[in-house]
């Protein structure tokens, strides 16, 4: 079923929490919401499910106006951030819930549910746990309780609130991964909101970038990551270094040097102004030898050598804090040590330019 | 040495003032015998005053619980103009000397007071009356059921509530399959401490009872009548009878306090061990 939302805002108070958002999401999608906490990227859940009610605007589901049908009737499957499972009732009964309470003529029957719910528990792979009260599982479980008790309704959408949220590292990749193939398997749209970029770049076939109740960009991970359409975006979805300096003229000036970018991806700016320059930690290259205005000086301040890539910390010429990862041949051949005075030099940024 | 020592005066202390003064009640009702005791008993104003005080109860206990569940959803679960005065006005028959209560019913309710009047010329008797009895009963009981539930029902929140909704519960569904069972143990509790109450209020039943021997006497003013008789013994049959059912709600209520016990979630280990 596609959802689609019209001018959807929504106040608490005097805070906008949503802020006319138009959306279509298709038949089989698996969407992210993906904005910090406040954003509104809950509030918009919860509209959708019908659990809020807009200030203004409407939900659509496959077309129709959903405004006046109630939660109970929607047909959309949620689940909570603490996954809100029936804590006086066993697994079996969690999953059994929204088959029990189906008015009695169309209520299936007792060896149906049960056949129904051990299906689902399969398909959750915790079969063997049915008779167990909530609180004797651990967090995945309980995620894939509530899963199953959601679709044990068959949903015709589904809205997971911060799905991975309250899960340690490991089970939260674990899960992420399980939730793909069974999003592959079964098709149900799927709108799922969360604060982690790396989860929604891996997971979603779209990403809404939500700020401040506002959409700030709607793409493909790809399109999000490698083309933002603004600071914000650029800023949100990974490390990023933040350079504060003008444009003058159209020559970038960060403290008082000149710098001249290849690589710029500049949007139109006007040619004076003050300028942001965002580049990522392994596009700075280091270097011992200045070259030219293409690379600007710094000191190396700290060195974090565990992972995969060297994490260095430098402090530029004009006060700001650098961070720039490198891998490990690199840094063998520099011979670094914090103190010792570099060079930077961006292979590709972005430039963002506010006029004054 | 001091822990035998505190050990020592807080038994002592229970002793004096607690066991050998419960003792004493059961041992002055059974003074004259066995067949005193039984007989003061089956009295037939004494019978009427155990009948009074169970009605009383039975009114009063249903419907204050009643409000105690509708008044802790609300104030749990909505925001709405008014909501700490209704906090406060909850509290109100606790501040209030139950005496002052009585006198209030007194107030509003006695035949000349307008509204009493209006309901005597209409054949209505409230104050000397049971309906008086029930409502002043009713009065010093209405916080205790509402004050249980209220931090039980914020503590649980309404996330289970908005599950049952969505996975297609009707709102009497949701009610009876996800709140009640949730706030169960709080509501028993409640319901005890309710109970204890309505049968033993003194104060604001005193006032307006009128005292009418066989008519409008509960069992706590049928102890004072007798003991200012100096029927002690059937004074005291009669206050061991109370007394059984004080020690019965306190026998439950310490049961259910053990329930009370907010939820703990399992550690992951144990579960990650359980799933092994």
């Amino acid at each position: 079923m596609s959802i689609e939302l019209r001018n959807i805002s929504k106040k608490f108070g005097d805070f906008v929490a949503v802020d006319t958002i138009n959306l279509h999401i298709e038949t089989g999608e698996l969407v992210a919401l993906l904005g910090l906490s406040g954003s509104g990227k809950t509030t918009l859940l919860r509209i959708i499910a019908g659990l809020e009610t807009p200030d203004t605007g409407e939900v659509l589901f496959h077309g129709e106006d959903a405004s006046d049908v109630s939660v109970r009737e929607r047909k959309v499957g949620f689940v909570f951030q603490h996954y809100a499972l029936f804590r006086h009732m066993t697994v079996f009964e969690n999953v059994a819930f929204g088959l029990r309470v189906v008015p009695r003529r169309a209520r299936p029957a007792e060896a149906v549910i049960a056949r129904r719910v051990h299906e689902l528990l399969k398909l959750v792979q915790l079969d063997f746990l049915s008779d167990r009260y909530p609180s004797q599982l651990s967090g995945g479980q309980r995620q894939r309780v509530a899963l199953a008790r959601t679709l044990a309704v068959e949903p015709k959408v589904l809205l997971l609130d911060e799905p991975f949220g309250a899960l340690d590292a490991k089970v939260r990749q674990e899960l992420r991964r399980w939730l793909r193939r069974l999003h592959d398997e079964i098709k149900i749209t799927s709108v799922f909101v969360t604060h982690d970029q790396e989860e929604a770049l891996e997971l979603a076939n779209r990403i809404i970038v939500m700020n401040q109740g506002r959409i700030e960009q709607i793409g493909s991970a790809e399109e999000v990551y490698h083309h933002p359409a603004n600071a914000f975006v650029y800023n949100f979805l990974g490390n990023v270094n933040l350079f504060h300096g003008r444009i003058e003229n159209g020559r970038v000036f960060l403290g008082d040097t000149a710098v001249e970018l290849e690589n710029t991806h500049a949007h139109a700016h006007p040619e004076t102004g003050k300028a942001v320059l965002y580049v990522r930690p392994h596009l700075l290259e280091i270097v011992l030898k200045p070259n030219g205005k293409q690379t600007f000086p710094a000191t190396v301040k700290s060195i974090n050598p565990a992972g995969p890539q060297v994490k260095i910390e430098l402090v530029a010429e004009w006060g700001d804090m650098v961070q720039v990862e490198i891998d490990h041949e690199r840094y063998q051949a520099l011979h670094l040590e914090p103190g010792a005075n570099v060079f930077l030099r961006p292979k590709e940024q972005k430039l963002f330019v506010y006029s004054i | 040495m001091v822990r035998i020592a505190l050990i020592t005066l807080a038994m002592v202390f229970v002793a004096l003032f607690i066991f050998i003064p419960v003792i004493a009640v059961f041992a002055e009702a059974l003074s004259k015998g066995i067949g005193a005791y039984f007989a003061a008993i089956a009295d037939p104003e004494a019978r009427a005053a155990i009948r009074l005080t169970l009605m009383t109860a039975a009114i009063a206990v249903p419907l204050n619980v009643t409000f105690g569940i509708a008044a802790s959803w609300a104030i749990a679960r909505f925001d709405f103009p008014g909501k700490q005065t209704l906090l406060t006005l909850i509290d109100i028959p606790f501040s209030v000397s139950p005496v002052i209560s009585g006198m209030l019913f007194v107030l509003l309710l006695g035949v000349r007071a307008p509204l009493g009047g209006f309901l005597a010329a209409h054949g209505i008797r409230v104050i000397f009356a049971e309906p008086g009895i029930v409502l002043a009963t009713l009065f010093v009981t209405f916080p205790l059921a509402a004050r249980e539930l209220i931090p039980i029902m914020q503590a649980v929140g309404s996330e289970e509530e908005e599950a049952a909704i969505v996975l297609g519960a009707g709102g009497w569904q949701m009610f009876f399959r996800v709140t009640i069972p949730n706030i169960k143990w709080g509501l028993l509790y409640g319901l005890v401490l309710c109970n204890a109450r309505a049968m033993g209020e003194f104060g604001a039943v005193s006032v307006v009872s009128g005292h009418i021997r066989g008519h409008t006497n509960t069992m706590p003013l049928y102890v004072e009548i007798l003991y200012n008789d100096f029927q002690f013994a059937a004074a005291f049959a009669v206050s061991s009878l109370l007394t059984m059912l004080a020690i019965a709600t306190l026998i439950a209520k310490r049961f259910l306090e053990r329930r009370v016990v907010p939820v703990k979630q399992a550690p992951d280990e144990l579960a990650v061990k359980v799933a092994a």
